[in-house]
């Protein structure tokens, strides 16, 4: 049947059609979807793992199983799996198995613009790169095959604009797949040192083997046109925008597998060519490649490392051609994201503000707390380094322990930031960490988390609790603390109480993202005139539904949700409404 | 050894037959339900579809933009400055700052709605005046509708997406009974009557209503 689909959806349907059996994965943008599609399947058990590495190994001991299994994550996820990705290209697979990744050039939603393919050149491993919704799910099956043909893992790397673009697919039936049996080998799957050295060199002969493959693999294109003199290699999304571009005005050989790349394909094409462009986003791997095998080829020189690519870009360097358009003269003020109305981080963060501190920040909707007016984060660096961070920051500055905090959501803290706390403890650290416990994982679009009380599928689960994973790492009971963020009295007699203690502390802040279905939205707050004195209280906090208005504050009656917290802030008593009427 | 060779006969695929559709406003206001109504209506029309859009901060009130490409064949889903054969814009200050996407020619369909940024919130920035006076004073053709007042006079002032949807089809040259059809799929059913009003009310805009 033909339709049209997210390339996140066409790789779920990738995994249905193959026989996939188990995906477990952790969100990041923009891989999120692929799981969450592949969870409404009732043929694939799939889950949401609590990290990256975690998830991998998950899907890597469904392999062992005899499985086919699946694990995926953004570009920098891999970077926390890093560990057993290494270590599963040694042993190979027993079920297929594949590996998402989704890069994410032009950062629309990352912290960075690292190019994966580094890790399946690193790794050794097959890595393989759709560039439409149709490729997503053809490829998807295919690496299963790859996977079990080689017996190794199969890297499957996507895009922002592979992930997140709906284009023509055409979908099959599920095939479903014998388990593989199980067969007790330690020298395959034990992998110490006198294990280890044997499998190193099946590693190698492997990709060579699948060197000579990628001659002649379904994931590589030639696609020549009559009468052209330039030939274009190209891979993912690029190639569309290059197509797009060029038309038939030059030949293609489109590289479908990145990692390992075929030497005699390119050989053979760049020969028929006068010049030859290598047009890829990111890093300069093709092109290096191509070099090394001594091509005189075009790429970087033109085009830029960094950044996503466009039509419009690839026309302006390549063929030298402006686009034309008009423009709005004045400046149009830009549009950044912000916490919603009814965000319970808000308050938490007026309070850091007012209290001066230190803020170690992590990643998730609470990082916007860095930006105007509430401006209250110091650092951002990676998922759970907000906690181990300050613990560094504070034995450098000891004296600025009762002025800083780290300030991390449950799902991060699920994540990486319990061995963060368990080193303070263990490290005589007295830092004090808050929790910004909203029950879900809000930045990547609402997936539960072990504090949700949900799985992936829906089922109702244990919903764990940061206060008890703080008493079992060491933290004193006294020491623990649960408070309202809706609350900012409270928050502020929490924080300033805990930053006066000589050993570590946690602060949960427990309050449902304002989003959940099951948070009721309470009654609109409103400003009365009359009372308002201008003073701009109320506007510190950042609600997209306070404005000044002729010269008063003015509450929006559909966006507000009630939170009341810019009635805690009027000193005027000018804001009313909301439950209090 | 030479992979796949497709001997392509040159068909000579003209760009030129690709039409290319804005969707561009706040997060939170429906753009991305719009674009898939319209996606989903020119594939069962029979065009080769592509649709992107860019999630993430799509919840938090942030500018979003989504893309609607259709033609024999489409490559790239992405629509650059000087591309766009139509923008319509879920709200003012969003059709000032992606007009440089119009192809010369265009049309650009605003909603009137104006929703302050955060920073004309917090008085950094400010939100330019008569945005759609000047952007005409270019001599561009500009739609303006109060999608808004129709979606609210259709029940629910969240079918403003509908609405606009509505105002646009007159524009696409598509048989507009596709789209009320992908409506009907897409849309939950207990709110399918209002929706359908709404699309109603944007698609009998009349010359009058129109700013
Ligand atoms: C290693 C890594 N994996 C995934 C992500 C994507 N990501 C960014 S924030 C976040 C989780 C945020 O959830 P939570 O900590 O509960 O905070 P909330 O957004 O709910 O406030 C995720 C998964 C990332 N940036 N880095």
């Amino acid at each position: 049947m033909k339709k049209i689909m997210l390339g996140n959806e066409a790789v779920a349907r990738g995994l249905y059609e193959a026989g996939c059996r188990l995906v477990s994965s952790y969100p990041g943008t923009p891989s999120t979807e692929i799981t969450e599609y592949a969870a409404l399947y009732p043929e694939i058990y799939a889950e949401w793992a609590v990290n990256e590495k975690v998830a991998l190994e998950v899907a890597l001991g469904a392999s062992v199983a005899g499985g086919r299994a699946f694990s995926c994550m953004k570009h920098v996820g891999l970077n926390v799996a890093a560990d057993p990705l290494f270590i599963s290209s040694y042993t190979g697979i027993n079920g297929g198995l594949v590996i998402g990744v989704a890069d994410d050039p032009g950062m629309h939603s990352s912290q960075n613009e690292q190019d994966s393919r580094h890790y399946a050149e690193a790794a050794k491993l097959p890595m393989i790169e759709p560039s439409d919704s149709a490729e997503c799910l053809e490829f998807t099956k295919e690496a299963f095959e790859l996977s079990e043909l080689f017996n190794t893992p199969v890297i499957l790397r996507l895009n922002t604009r592979v992930s997140h673009s709906q284009s023509v697919v055409e979908t099959a039936e599920r095939k479903e797949t014998e388990l593989k049996k199980y067969i007790k080998d330690p020298s395959k799957w034990v992998m110490i040192p006198a294990n280890a050295r044997p499998r190193h060199q099946v590693v190698e002969k492997r990709i060579c083997d699948i060197s000579d493959y990628a001659e002649n693999c379904v994931f590589n294109k030639t696609e020549i046109h009559e009468c052209t003199s330039i030939g274009i290699i190209t891979a993912g999304p690029s190639y569309n925008y290059a197509r797009e571009v060029f038309g038939d005005t030059v030949s293609y050989l489109k590289i479908g597998m990145v990692y390992p790349l075929p030497i005699n394909t390119i050989r053979e094409f760049a020969s028929r060519f006068e010049r030859v462009i290598v047009i890829e986003e990111l890093d300069d791997i093709i092109e290096s490649f191509c070099r090394q095998a001594g091509l005189t080829v075009e790429g970087k020189n033109l085009l830029p490392i960094t950044g996503e690519f466009s039509q419009e870009l690839l026309a302006e360097k390549i063929l030298g051609k402006a686009a034309d358009y008009d423009s709005f003269e004045e400046p149009v003020p830009p549009r950044p994201p912000v916490l919603c109305p009814g965000c319970p981080h808000r308050g938490v963060f007026y309070v850091f503000k007012k209290l001066k501190l230190y803020v170690s920040g992590d990643i998730g909707c609470y990082t916007l707390g860095a930006a105007p007016p509430l401006a209250a984060i110091d650092t951002t660096f990676c998922m759970g380094a907000s906690v181990s961070a300050l613990h560094g920051y504070n034995k450098i500055l000891p004296e600025n322990t009762k002025k800083s905090v780290a300030v991390i959501g449950d799902s991060t803290f699920m994540h990486s930031g319990i061995t963060g706390l368990a080193n303070i403890v263990y490290n005589k650290g007295i830092s004090t960490v808050v929790v910004l416990d909203n029950r879900i994982t809000g930045m990547t679009g609402h997936q539960e988390n072990p504090c949700s009380g949900h799985t992936l599928k829906g089922e109702s689960t244990a919903e764990i609790m940061p206060e008890n994973i703080a008493y079992a790492l060491g933290v004193k009971k006294e020491r623990v603390v649960t408070v309202d963020p809706a609350d900012l009295a409270e928050v502020e007699a929490a924080l300033r109480r805990e930053l006066e203690q000589d050993e570590p502390s946690v602060i949960v802040a427990r309050r449902p993202c304002a989003l959940l279905k099951y948070v009721k939205r309470e009654a609109p707050y409103a400003v009365d005139r009359e009372k308002c004195r201008s003073c701009r209280a109320c506007m510190s906090i950042g609600c997209p539904c306070i404005s000044i208005t002729n010269g008063k504050a003015e509450i929006n009656q559909s966006s507000c949700a009630g939170c009341a917290l810019c009635m805690q802030l009027c000193r005027f008593d000018a804001i009313i409404g909301g439950n209090t009427q | 050894m030479t992979g796949n060779i497709i001997q392509k006969q040159t068909k000579n695929i003209k760009n030129k037959n690709i039409k290319n559709i804005m969707i561009v406003g706040v997060g939170g206001q429906g753009t991305l339900l719009a674009s898939r109504i319209l996606g989903n209506a020119l594939l069962a029309y029979g065009y080769d579809v592509r649709v992107s859009e860019v999630h993430g901060m799509s919840q938090r009130g942030g500018s979003v933009v989504t893309y609607v490409k259709y033609g024999e064949k489409v490559y790239s889903p992405v629509i650059c400055r000087g591309e766009a054969d139509i923008i319509l814009a879920f709200e003012q200050l969003e059709a000032a700052r992606w007009l440089s996407h119009l192809k010369k020619g265009g049309i650009l369909i605003t909603n009137t709605q104006r929703i302050n940024p955060m920073p004309v919130v917090t008085g950094a920035a400010e939100y330019p005046g008569d945005i759609t006076d000047k952007i005409k004073a270019k001599g561009i053709s500009l739609i303006a509708a109060d999608a808004q007042s129709l979606a609210l006079s259709a029940g629910s002032e969240k079918t403003a997406n509908v609405v606009l949807i509505g105002v646009m089809t007159k524009y696409l040259g598509v048989d507009d009974i596709t789209v009320e059809k992908t409506i009907r799929e897409l849309v939950p059913a207990r709110f399918l009557d209002v929706n359908m009003k709404a699309y109603e009310l944007g698609r009998n805009i009349s010359a009058g209503s129109v700013k």
